[in-house]
């Protein structure tokens, strides 16, 4: 496939792995950002080919992770009225709020409908004038521009039936908040190569400057991940502080400006709250004043709606390594991968699912024996 | 948990909820939920050897050196008709594939039809059609049948349910419990062709594609392998859930580990396009004219040629081998030459974000 066989080329990808092999003379630590290239690092297996000096630690650009419950509680009660029509991007749809998911909601008769685009939101809400369409806008900058068109065009049609629920967030808020934690290791990142295709990376010469960390701008694909890595062993090694672009085909400096443009006109910044982090001063946006008309908080009146992460859960000062999964009393018993409490113990990749899988292995040998 | 200092490390998605009180989307998508559900509730309820083996079809024994192949399948495709294919296509190749898989002659199908209220006899007649044909290419008959009506709003045009008896070769034990650590994994051509063109028939792909549907009958195909070898360990047709979840089900009935190179697993460029453009991965996805087989390794190269042979084994090939360890587990030799797990499709496949 054009653009894309070329970028998983396993000569190439190895060629920059000796290059990265060469470059490297002492440990480093660097996180990638986003979900995607998490994925793909995973995928590829390109942990497993780096030197053992180049640590990769996984950041919080998953925007399905870290829509906060009360969100997806309120999705939840609104997916839930039998005069709305609820559209999602798919990956939303099995989250858990507090003690269900949209698709729960569907199986009891809500009407919950994946689309792939808020375009296709807003044909529904324009072919069922009876019904309220809400579309779960949620994501990162990357998405931004689709959800916010989607406003602009239900604005442009006269719809009075079309609202977003807003859940955004941008990365570098987050990337000021992890360098601003007393206990960060993260000495290089890799900036997330979508984002920076809408937002270009002006925003990050300042943070890399602050807190004297280099970043680069990085895609998705194979090569493109070992080569974000190579130029930014690159930078580090030579102890440069800069914020550089190793996805050039995609990303310049200065981003898509009128989708920029288009986003200012319907979003302002905001304090947002992230699932299993915490609330990041000004870390979101969303809608102005003046399209509260298109505001599904507004319009269905869910703004009363509450939920924190259980104060049982310790997630925070367990990711800080200031306290062990077993050392919480919720562990095991009202907390387990069935039941998370937290973020920590959502996923394999958790400390504390890891710690219950294991524990849970010793409990049954002893039983056993 | 301290909103004081934040450390984003180790933030990761919420797995699903389990959805033990209801019927969701996710319990048909042929991955683990349905896998839960074929174990929690059916497997007790209808418990015996036959249905444990955890096969594509039961053989059954019914008097000595006589063995049985029977297997049923309800179909519930949106369109019924899509590029490739329609339900009557799928409600026959479906369960003659599974009666086959067994290394048995597929002889007779029942079909059960459900029918809506206001469908049209001649959509009836188009899907009826279609049946025939297929039956005519697997050679088997259509013995006996039931049709029910539901009132309009209560089914989605036409379900059918087909069951089928095969006869199984004498001296063969074919299963998914057969692999043996040595033996050469060959697919039978592209994977994700069926899901790709059935979600393109139901114009979600948002862009248009010329992918067909892979449904077709596999019995002559497989005749034609145990033609040529009596060797072949496992035969099993990766439909839901895909290649990934299939051989994940075999690593386990047989206990043993499987491994890829992901260079060698032929995909058709515009299912691979589809693939990237919606975040699925093509392991994933259902065919409905593919076959796996788990092959002593010197019967590789007559199984192969066999296969080339058939209208639907050309683009046969060695995609992975069976290995001692790890037991249980998928892994593959990914093109960069990493390597790494395949898993099992939990519930529904669903679309990214961005």
């Amino acid at each position: 496939m054009k653009y894309i066989t070329e970028y998983r080329d396993a000569a190439l990808v190895k060629g920059v792995i000796e290059e990265i092999r060469r470059t490297v003379t002492r440990p480093w630590t660097m996180m990638e950002i986003c979900g995607g290239q998490t994925h793909a690092i995973v995928r590829h297996g390109l942990d497993q080919l780096l030197p053992p000096e180049i640590e990769l630690v996984h950041g919080p650009g998953c925007p399905v992770c870290v829509t906060p419950l009360e969100l997806i509680d309120k999705a939840l009660a609104i997916a839930a009225r039998p005069d709305v029509i609820f559209c999602s991007y798919g990956d939303m749809l099995r989250v858990p709020g507090s003690g269900r998911d949209l698709f729960s909601v569907k199986a009891q008769g809500g009407d919950v409908r994946v689309v792939y685009s808020p375009l296709d939101a807003v044909q529904i809400a324009q072919q069922n004038p009876d019904k309220q369409v809400v579309f779960f806008a949620i994501g990162f900058e990357t998405t931004a521009p689709p959800n916010v068109m989607s406003v602009l065009q239900a604005q442009r049609l006269g719809l009075t039936n079309y609202s977003i629920l807003v859940s955004h967030v941008r990365v570098p808020p987050a990337i000021h908040a992890i360098l601003s934690s007393p206990d960060s290791r993260v000495q290089g990142f890799l900036l997330a190569g979508h984002v920076c295709a809408v937002m270009g990376y002006h925003e990050y010469p300042s943070l890399a400057e602050k807190f004297k960390v280099p970043m680069v701008v990085t895609g998705f694909e194979p090569l493109d991940i070992v080569q974000g890595i190579l130029q930014t062993v690159q930078l580090l090694e030579a102890n440069k502080v800069e914020a550089g672009n190793a996805y050039a085909r995609a990303v310049t400096f200065d981003g898509n400006q009128p989708a920029q443009k288009t986003i200012q006109k319907v979003f302002m910044e905001c304090d947002r709250k992230w699932r299993g982090i915490g609330m990041i001063p000004m870390s979101g946006w969303c809608l102005r004043p003046e399209f509260d008309a298109f505001n599904a908080e507004k319009r269905f009146d869910v703004e009363a709606i509450t939920a924190d992460e259980s104060p049982l859960c310790i997630a925070g000062q367990i990711l800080q390594g200031l306290k062990k999964p077993h050392q919480c009393s919720a562990f095991g018993t009202v907390c387990s991968p069935e039941h998370p409490l937290g973020a920590t113990m959502v996923s394999s990749e958790g400390a504390c699912a890891a710690y219950y899988k294991y524990g849970r292995i010793e409990m049954k040998d002893s039983v056993e024996s | 948990m301290s909103d004081e200092t934040v450390n984003i490390e180790g933030a990761v998605c919420a797995p699903p909820l389990p959805h033990n009180e209801q019927i969701v989307m996710g319990h048909g998508a042929g991955g683990r939920m349905t896998h839960h559900l074929i174990q929690k509730s059916f497997l007790p309820a209808f418990d015996n050897t036959a249905l444990r083996a955890g096969d594509d079809a039961a053989a059954l024994e019914p008097k000595a050196g006589l063995q049985l192949s029977i297997s049923t399948d309800a179909h519930v495709v949106s369109p019924l008709f899509f590029p490739g294919g329609d339900i009557g296509r799928l409600a026959v190749c479906g369960t003659v594939n599974d009666v086959a898989m067994l290394g048995a002659t597929p002889l007779y199908l029942t079909a059960g039809f459900i029918l809506e209220e206001g469908l049209s006899i001649e959509t009836l007649q188009r899907v009826l059609d279609s049946m025939k044909a297929s039956a005519q290419e697997a050679n088997v008959q259509v013995v006996a049948g039931d049709t029910k009506v539901v009132q309009k709003g209560k089914a989605d045009g036409l379900y059918i349910t087909t069951a089928g008896v095969g006869l199984v070769r004498p001296n063969l034990k074919i299963g998914g419990a057969q692999a043996k650590p040595g033996d050469v994994v060959i697919l039978s051509g592209s994977i994700g062709d069926h899901g790709i063109a059935v979600l393109g028939a139901r114009g979600e792909l948002g862009f248009q594609s010329s992918i067909q549907s892979d449904v077709a009958p596999l019995n002559h195909l497989i005749d034609a392998m145990l033609d040529a070898s009596n060797n072949v360990h496992v035969l099993r047709d990766p439909t839901r859930g895909g290649l990934g979840t299939t051989l994940n089900e075999i690593a386990s009935q047989s206990n043993v580990g499987i491994v890829l190179n992901e260079e060698t697993i032929p995909v058709h460029p515009e299912v691979n396009a589809a693939c990237e453009m919606l975040g699925f991965d093509p392991l994933y996805i259902a065919n409905e004219g593919k076959l796996i087989a788990m092959v002593a390794h010197e019967d590789a190269d007559a199984v192969l040629k066999a296969m080339r042979a058939t209208c639907y084994g050309e683009e046969a090939v060695i995609i992975g081998e069976v290995t001692a360890e790890p037991r249980g587990r998928v892994l593959m030799k990914t093109a960069i030459g990493s390597q790494r797990v395949v898993d099992m499709l939990a519930g529904e496949m669903l679309p990214r974000i961005c």
